[in-house]
């Protein structure tokens, strides 16, 4: 697969000094060769991102902490305290944000891409590049806010160990990487049809909000998925996020975990495969849209 | 691919703009059509058709049957009117936009510069910015890092250069933004229009890089309503006109011939003009110019009388409109305007077809090439609106006792005045 792209990269370098203009015709395939060439395009944007988001703010990256952790505390009191929502042994802060921790990227990801089309429809009408940059771009510039946050969640730890819950980490962290993948995949593959659309109806500018919030209570994020029983429980994994917050919470406190929370290897497995769906869908949807944006956005 | 650059074959672009009105019946079927229409539009959207979703179905050609070769090293310049397909061209060549038919084919790699300081972010420093645009424009970082310094030099901006461009004034930022567009290298150069910019000085400068750029042995495409520009920068042109490619051949003919057209623009100031806009529900569809006699005669004498006649089709049956004359001389500059709103004059009981009338018993003007704009307003839209209506000249004058005129460089329109000595 390596080889065959390398070599497939040079092909379409040595092509690309010779471009063709025709109009395309229904579903198109994804020059994946000129999204690398532009790959310090993407990287830029990123900056550009990151740089602009918390400019001439009092508390600056700050609310990168304040909003999951604000967060945090509602629920913990509503639903920690006041509902008596089930934690599986763990104290209800540490147990919703381990999980919130994902979510944060997630959802931040997926607001920033559906607005990114047209928040930078200027650019789209004066210059050719790659449309997929841009969707790519705002979610991966959510990332730095998730690594703010996962401070917080270490402080967290470090301060509830204190009070006797082992929070030594599991083994399994060396998958986290994989499960911010998936929810990479996730918030970028919805992020690519909801960003596509917004550019044709801006309905879906209001609609996203929305959206994210039904998906917040659908996933296991206040609750745990453990209080379904098979076969129930595994096809939570249609919503990818479950596995991804379930996921993150047994690697980071599988410790203090009740026995028989850690989500089942079918359960992510239906996660990665749904998440795949949607992006390879969410790709495709917008290859096809991206020769109308210009004239629409 | 030899030394051939650019072939452009047949390349047209058709845009979706109006939506058709649907004429309900009953309120029940416009309710009901009310209900079923955002799901009819998701589907639309789903399935991937864009334009469907959303209902438009008037249609324009802004370009249509353009086919062009253009050799390597070729500097070339696209002239024509507004909306007359230059720029849509460029956006097809450097595919901002998709064709709707025909095809092109570009040898070497392409770089635009549709507007200088696209994707600037005011939050951002003059640094930021220069290696961001850069890369919107499609250069590589390394490439922008060994130009930085050029760069900076260019835009003036050395003290200022870490300060968020927010803060620059508007000269300061379309020099960086020149700046760096003026950096990019690539061999083929489509430029729009991204001269005017910054004082007279830097605008020698822009020119001076643009020359270097042309004479570099690169090809470019290059649009400016700026003739002067025009004529310095390229050796051949190309006259577009209503979406087609109507001349192409040395740039000092295409120039001339352009000229000459713009002036003649009363010749099809009915058909076919791309400036005339409007509703439509009243539409004219002659005009001219009386003299003093009453004859129709563009040669008229200032200080005698003049009429001005629009001939008019009400379509549908308006009862009543407005009309706004306005008088522009060879510099372009507005000499007077003659209003219905303003004179509380009411336009009444128009019927199906009939003429305005607009009687100047004294005309004012000065010697020289006159412009007219007419405009139709009904109570609710701008109705026709041609800018191009009539030309005439003012060819003598009894406006002063004497004969004379003063020199239009001094005067719009002539007032009657007395001198007289007192001692």
């Amino acid at each position: 697969m390596n080889a065959d792209d390398i070599s497939q990269n040079t092909a379409a370098m040595a092509a690309s000094q010779c471009i063709q203009i025709r109009p395309t015709k229904g579903w198109v395939s994804v020059r994946w060769a000129e999204l690398w060439a532009y790959r310090e395009l993407l990287f830029f944007l990123m900056l550009r991102d990151i740089t602009i988001r918390y400019k001439q703010t009092v508390l600056g990256a700050g609310w990168a902490i304040i909003q999951p952790v604000m967060t945090m505390v509602v629920f913990s009191v509503i639903i920690g305290r006041v509902a008596k929502g089930q934690s599986y042994g763990l104290p209800y802060p540490v147990f919703f944000f381990a999980a919130m921790l994902p979510w944060t990227f997630f959802s931040n990801g997926l607001e920033r891409a559906s607005n990114s089309l047209v928040g930078n429809s200027a650019i789209l009408k004066k210059v050719y590049f790659p449309r997929l940059v841009i969707p790519i771009s705002s979610v991966l510039s959510s990332f730095v806010d998730f690594c703010l946050a996962f401070l917080v969640q270490i402080a967290l730890m470090i301060g509830y160990s204190a009070k006797g819950f082992s929070f030594v980490p599991m083994p399994h962290v060396l998958f986290l990487p994989l499960l911010l993948l998936i929810a990479f995949m996730t918030s970028l593959g919805a992020g690519l049809w909801l960003s596509a659309m917004n550019v044709q109806f801006r309905d879906v500018r209001y609609a996203v909000p929305f959206l994210a919030q039904m998906w917040f209570f659908v996933t296991p994020i206040i609750w745990g998925s453990a209080k379904f029983s098979e076969p129930w429980r595994t096809l939570c994994g249609l919503n990818p996020m479950a596995s991804v917050v379930e996921g993150f919470r047994y690697a980071l406190l599988g410790r203090a975990l009740d026995p028989g929370f850690a989500p089942s290897s079918s359960m992510i497995a239906l996660s990665v495969l749904s998440a795949s769906l949607l992006l390879v869908g969410g790709v495709f949807y917008f290859a096809r849209m991206e020769r109308t944006f210009a004239d629409v956005a | 691919m030899g030394d051939i650059a650019i072939t452009a074959h047949n390349l047209g672009k058709m845009y979706h703009i109006g939506a058709r009105v649907d004429r309900y019946r009953t309120l029940r079927d416009s309710i009901a059509s009310g209900v079923k229409a955002p799901f009819i539009k998701m589907a639309r959207l789903l399935r991937g058709h864009a334009s469907a979703a959303a209902n438009l179905n008037e249609t324009i050609w802004a370009l249509r049957h353009a086919s062009l070769e253009i050799r390597h090293g070729e500097v070339v310049g696209l002239i024509g009117r507004n909306g007359a397909g230059k720029s849509t061209l460029l956006k097809v060549l450097s595919r901002i936009t998709e064709p709707t038919e025909g095809s092109a084919t570009l040898y070497g790699r392409v770089g635009s510069l549709l507007e200088v300081g696209t994707g600037f972010h005011p939050e951002l420093t003059g640094r930021e910015n220069i290696f961001l645009n850069g890369a919107i424009i499609g250069m590589k970082r390394v490439e922008i890092a060994s130009k930085f310094d050029e760069i900076v030099a260019f835009s003036e901006l050395d003290t200022f250069i870490d300060t968020p461009v927010k803060h620059y004034s508007s000269g300061m930022y379309t020099r960086l933004a020149f700046a760096v567009a003026a950096h990019l290298e690539t061999e083929i150069l489509l430029v729009d229009e991204v001269l005017a910019v910054g004082d007279v000085s830097f605008q020698k400068k822009c020119m001076g890089k643009m020359s270097d750029v042309a004479s570099q042995g690169r090809t470019v495409i290059f649009v400016s309503h700026n003739m002067g520009a025009i004529q310095t920068l390229c050796t051949r042109g190309v006259l577009l006109r209503g979406g087609e490619i109507v001349r192409d051949g040395a740039v000092d003919e295409i120039v001339q011939d352009y000229l000459s057209y713009l002036n003649e623009g009363a010749v099809d100031a009915f058909v076919n003009n791309p400036e005339r806009q409007g509703a439509g529900n009243v539409k004219l569809t002659a005009a001219r110019v009386l003299d003093d006699t009453g004859a129709s005669n563009p040669h008229l004498v200032s200080g005698k009388p003049a009429t001005f006649e629009f001939d008019y089709e009400n379509a549908s049956r308006l009862s009543q409109v407005d009309v706004v004359m306005t008088i522009y001389n060879y510099l372009g500059i507005a000499a007077t305007s003659f209003n219905t709103r303003v004179s509380r004059t009411e336009l009444s009981g128009l019927g199906e077809t009939g003429t305005f009338r607009c009687h100047v018993p004294v005309l004012p003007l000065p010697l020289g090439q006159f412009r007219v704009a007419v405009a139709v307003h009904s109570n609710t839209a701008t109705e026709d609106l041609i800018p191009n209506v009539l030309l005439f000249d003012v060819v003598s004058s009894t406006f002063y006792e004497g004969g004379g005129t003063p020199d239009p460089r001094y005067c719009t329109v002539m007032v009657q005045a007395h001198w007289d000595l007192r001692r």
